[in-house]
């Protein structure tokens, strides 16, 4: 995926008001399957793999023993005893390993990234788009559903899910058919002023949605409960998944630091990663992403700032090449699409 | 294919640079301004700047990231474009007038003859 086609802040707006379609076919995609599959990946990720019903998805993430992320993913149940995990590209190495080391007997892993082509399509005029592409025969997946079907004799999955804060669907399918489904998908939307985006509009969509970013906003020194995200984090199953110790204690004594969205109150230059808050002359923080914002029109930030300073209204002061200018923390998401 | 007027000379991090007399008036290339797109902030030196060809004299912010701009000669800085602090979109629209980004009292103008011509800078970014 390049990181613009036409330019950053048409393909977003794409996104907003129509529909764009991302080539993810770099994100890997991890096949888990067997009786002891499910008991297997709730030992291993946070969230409670159990509630998912055949064609679910949740998000989850997989920790280290501290309890900090190794990656963020979401895990579908295709089949009673068939899971998909679709993680990071970055990730996908490390991943492996972790899951290959921890593997038990009974349990059978395959790595299908390397075969396995994906495209997401999201944007408010994404489901029209997908209905009038798939046909009439299409079974629609609810939020967070996956369902299979066939487009010219080849297996299509289509998931409910995204990371752009739009509707949308995330399909996945064979490599082979990969740049025919892609150049026929974008024939067939753009009646709908569908338009293809690149990596530059998919993060500044992610960041307006407060999806953390592997790598930037989690890391491997950071917990989903510093992060936020202890939604997706199920310290009541019975399973103990690397870092649980790590996130009760957390969940009971509190964290030091907490992942904050913020936004530029100055006309000043838009937040990037690595740049210092302060409060006085105290250091309280550091930015993990930034941009400007395509929606909003001001700068837009994740950071990770001590508790005391997290809550929004906080004023904080950026230091950006040797200046400060002001920030104000805010309420997460900085953008919600009407429903 | 991007402009690239021939009265002006280009250093290889895409500045141009125009000279009348001892002054040289700098700014960033039609192509450049492309791969940056949506410039939503410049960062401008002060008046009184000495600095050395090559040196970070400016910092332009697309939505993508921010991206140090290289003085493409040695001199002081004697004007910036304070246009460009209210309207940064001009280095998009108007690359080669209206979002001019500084001018310098040059200190050996001899530097400027090693920048490429229009035909060099061309082949370089490969149009």
């Amino acid at each position: 995926m390049p990181v613009q086609y036409t330019g950053i802040v048409e393909e977003h707006k794409a996104v907003r008001e129509a529909a764009g379609v991302f080539d993810i076919s770099h994100m890997g995609e991890f096949f888990i399957s067997g009786s002891n599959g499910l008991a297997f990946l709730n030992g291993l990720l946070t969230n409670d793999a159990a509630k998912l019903g055949v064609g679910q998805g949740q998000y989850t993430l997989m920790l280290n023993e501290q309890g900090g992320v190794i990656d963020d993913l979401i895990l579908y149940r295709l089949h009673e005893e068939e899971f998909l995990l679709v993680v990071n590209a970055a990730k996908i190495e490390e991943d492996r390993a972790w899951i290959r080391k921890n593997i038990p007997a009974g349990v059978v892993f395959c790595d299908k990234s390397d075969v396995t082509g994906a495209l997401a399509l999201q944007g408010p005029k994404a489901l029209e788009i997908a209905r009038a592409f798939l046909g009439a025969g299409w079974p629609e997946p609810k939020r967070n559903e996956i369902t299979s079907y066939s487009w010219n004799c080849q297996n299509v999955l289509a998931a409910r899910t995204g990371y752009t804060g739009e509707d949308g669907v995330e399909l996945f399918f064979v490599n082979d058919i990969a740049e025919n489904f892609f150049l026929s998908l974008l024939e067939a939307g753009k009646p709908l002023g569908l338009k293809p985006c690149g990596l530059g509009a998919r993060d500044t969509l992610r960041l307006e949605a407060c999806l953390p970013l592997n790598g930037n906003d989690l890391s491997a020194l950071r917990t989903p409960i510093e992060a936020g995200l202890g939604l997706f984090v199920s310290l009541t199953k019975e399973a103990d998944f690397p870092g649980k110790d790590v996130l009760q204690k957390q969940k009971t004594n509190g964290v030091n630091q907490k992942l904050v969205a913020f936004r530029l109150t100055d006309k000043g230059p838009p937040p990037r990663p690595h740049y210092r808050l302060f409060l006085g002359g105290e250091q309280v923080g550091e930015t993990t992403s930034g941009a400007p914002s395509p929606t909003l029109g001001y700068g837009i930030g994740l950071a990770y700032v001590e508790v005391e300073e997290a809550e929004p209204g906080t004023v904080l002061e950026m230091e950006v090449r040797g200046v400060r200018v002001l920030v104000e923390v805010v309420k997460k998401p900085f953008y919600k699409r009407a429903v | 294919m991007s402009t690239i007027p021939e009265q002006l000379r280009y250093a290889a991090s895409h500045e141009w640079i125009k000279v009348e007399g001892e002054t040289g008036t700098v700014g960033i290339s039609d192509h450049a301004q492309h791969e940056l797109n949506d410039v939503v902030y410049v960062e401008l030196p002060k008046v009184g700047t000495k600095i050395a060809a090559g040196a970070v004299v400016a910092v332009i912010e697309s939505v993508k990231a921010a991206s140090d701009i290289y003085s493409p000669a040695s001199g002081e800085v004697v004007e910036v474009n304070g246009d460009l602090v209210k309207k940064p979109e001009l280095v998009n629209s108007d690359p080669y007038g209206a979002a001019w980004l500084f001018r310098l009292k040059l200190s050996s103008p001899a530097e400027v003859e090693a920048l490429k011509d229009a035909a060099g800078y061309k082949s370089q970014i490969g149009e």
